[in-house]
């Protein structure tokens, strides 16, 4: 904001000084120029036969694509159930690590915002910055092939996810209702019961639905790299190149990713 | 003498200092208001009474417990003599109305009978006895968040009577409310006073309320005690006094004016 002085002495209101203008332009102006010197480099390195050539090639996928092996169905059942129980358990697992987490780590609720929050909140960041993917890849070597890798590399990434979001709610409570209940003689843990829980009950919610949902379509690709699941069918698929059957696991996992959005979207309602 | 204030000072961290040296008494059963302008230290004294706010300087005896001494066990203990009443009614806004009333009842209970929500059956039967006092009986099963303002502030009264208290701590109870609320508010709150010989300190920004329904006013001003009298004797020279000058005929007039109208509406 700038307030400037007219020549004749009277004050004049603009939005900016005239040096911050400049500044904004000037700013303006460097963005876009990197972004053509960015397009500019991309293109040097892009061979464009293949790309003028894509929509061919595209075309030709899919018409080996269709139609779908729908036979292939019956062999898909037991993976698809073990997906959706990864997805499930890991998140399960995940609320149970995941909550105290929270608590532990939100500044209102912290036995000690010296030692317990940093180390809770390196945790979670630990959690957070690993993709399910490479979590199943290290799991994988660690655990063997299988359901267990899985289901352990999606509880790990949802930890941080889940004890994030939820000590953020926690954060953000009305501080009243808990001066209330505090002023009524309530010991500690009363306080946190009555006070704290029935405020991020809402949050809580959501958050679980939510990750679950996402882990319901992080599951499909763990098994690319053996963490059991339809994502093992997949692969396998693609390496015969049986493109009719990887036909049929996209339309399956998109059926199940579609309940799977109606199912949090009721819950999620029911709760609120 | 029921509560017992001594020289109790309070500097936040920032450096303000809330309340000066401040010395009051309070008699068993005695409703008192206390006003005084914004950023009087209203608020800071009876939180530091109860100690939601911890005092600086100073002693406050409850009935011969000196609670600034105390520990947290006892404090906690301390505390269910001490009902308060909230500003913005501070009711957990997701529990129903009867889980609020027997929220008053948490400090005589254990973590785990409240987690289960199992509370003693004479807890229960004076919350429905006491719901029924207040015109809400009917709401019991309610979400707080679904009631009136006027609603909520009476669960919230009825809260703090439910801790069994001698002394209520009442935060500005009507701010939130129109002026015929704040009257049947403040009105419900002296009766019950009177019904069980409670004392309450009353924070009060509306001096013709704290006129009308208190016996005894107390003004602050920048943390210190400027006037401490019957309602009666509050004139324009105490006006001036707690809030400074201004031209006070027409604040007291307006107190009768509205004392008449009051009392007219209600018979």
């Amino acid at each position: 904001m700038a307030i400037l002085t007219r020549a004749d002495g009277t004050p004049d209101w603009r939005r900016r000084t005239p040096r911050a203008d400049l500044l904004v332009w000037a700013g303006w102006f460097g963005a876009v120029a990197l972004t053509v010197a960015c397009f500019q480099f991309i293109s040097d390195r892009t061979i464009w036969a293949f790309v003028w050539d894509a929509p061919a090639q595209g075309a030709d996928l899919v018409g080996r694509m269709f139609p779908p092996r729908w036979s292939y169905a019956s062999q898909l059942w037991k993976p698809l159930l073990d997906t959706i129980n990864m997805a499930t358990i890991g998140t399960a697992l995940a609320i149970v690590i995941g909550v105290p987490l929270a608590f532990l780590a939100a500044h209102n609720t912290t036995p000690s915002r010296l030692l317990v929050r940093p180390a809770v909140l390196f945790i979670i960041v630990a959690s957070r910055s690993i993709n399910s993917l490479i979590w199943a890849l290290i799991l994988v070597i660690i655990l063997g092939p299988g359901i267990l890798a899985g289901i352990m590399a999606i509880a790990l990434r949802s930890v941080g996810f889940i004890a994030k979001l939820l000590y953020e709610a926690i954060e953000e409570i009305d501080a009243t209702q808990v001066e209330a209940v505090t002023a009524t003689g309530a010991s500690r843990p009363q306080v946190l019961g009555w006070a704290i829980v029935p405020q991020v009950m809402p949050a809580f919610a959501g958050i679980s639905v939510f990750r679950w949902d996402i882990n319901i379509r992080e599951a499909t690709v763990l098994g690319l790299v053996g963490a059991g699941g339809i994502g093992m069918q997949m692969q396998a698929s693609i390496n015969v190149l049986a493109w009719p059957q990887v036909t049929t696991i996209f339309i399956l996992i998109l059926a199940t990713v579609l309940v799977s959005e109606w199912l949090s979207a009721r819950v999620r309602h029911a709760v609120i | 003498m029921l509560l017992t204030i001594e020289g109790l000072t309070k500097r936040y961290p920032t450096g303000d200092l809330a309340l000066d040296k401040v010395d009051l008494q309070v008699p068993a059963g005695q409703v008192m208001a206390l006003i005084g302008p914004s950023g009087a230290g209203k608020s800071t004294l009876i939180r530091c009474v109860n100690r939601l706010v911890e005092p600086s300087a100073g002693r406050v005896m409850l009935d011969g417990v000196a609670l600034t001494t105390l520990g947290s066990g006892a404090l906690r203990r301390a505390r269910r003599r001490m009902g308060m009443i909230f500003q913005e009614y501070a009711l957990v806004e997701r529990l129903t109305v009867m889980e609020n009333v027997l929220s008053g009842r948490l400090g005589y209970v254990g973590f785990w009978a409240s987690w289960f929500r199992r509370f003693p059956r004479r807890d229960i039967e004076e919350a429905f006895r006491l719901l029924d006092r207040v015109g809400l009986a009917h709401m019991a099963d309610k979400r707080a968040d679904a009631l009136s303002g006027g609603q909520r502030q009476r669960v919230g009264i009825v809260r703090a009577l439910m801790q069994d208290p001698k002394l209520l701590l009442v935060d500005e109870p009507t701010a939130s409310l129109d002026p015929k609320t704040s009257r049947q508010i403040m009105r419900l709150i002296v009766e019950l006073c009177a019904e069980r010989g409670l004392a309450a300190i009353i924070n009060i920004h509306d001096v013709a309320l704290a006129q009308q329904f208190a016996r005894r006013i107390v003004g602050l001003r920048a943390g210190r005690i400027v006037f401490d009298g019957p309602a009666e004797d509050l004139r324009a020279e105490g006006l001036t006094a707690i809030y400074g000058e201004e031209d006070w005929s027409q604040t007291i007039r307006r107190a009768e004016e509205e004392e008449e109208a009051a009392t007219e509406s209600a018979a």
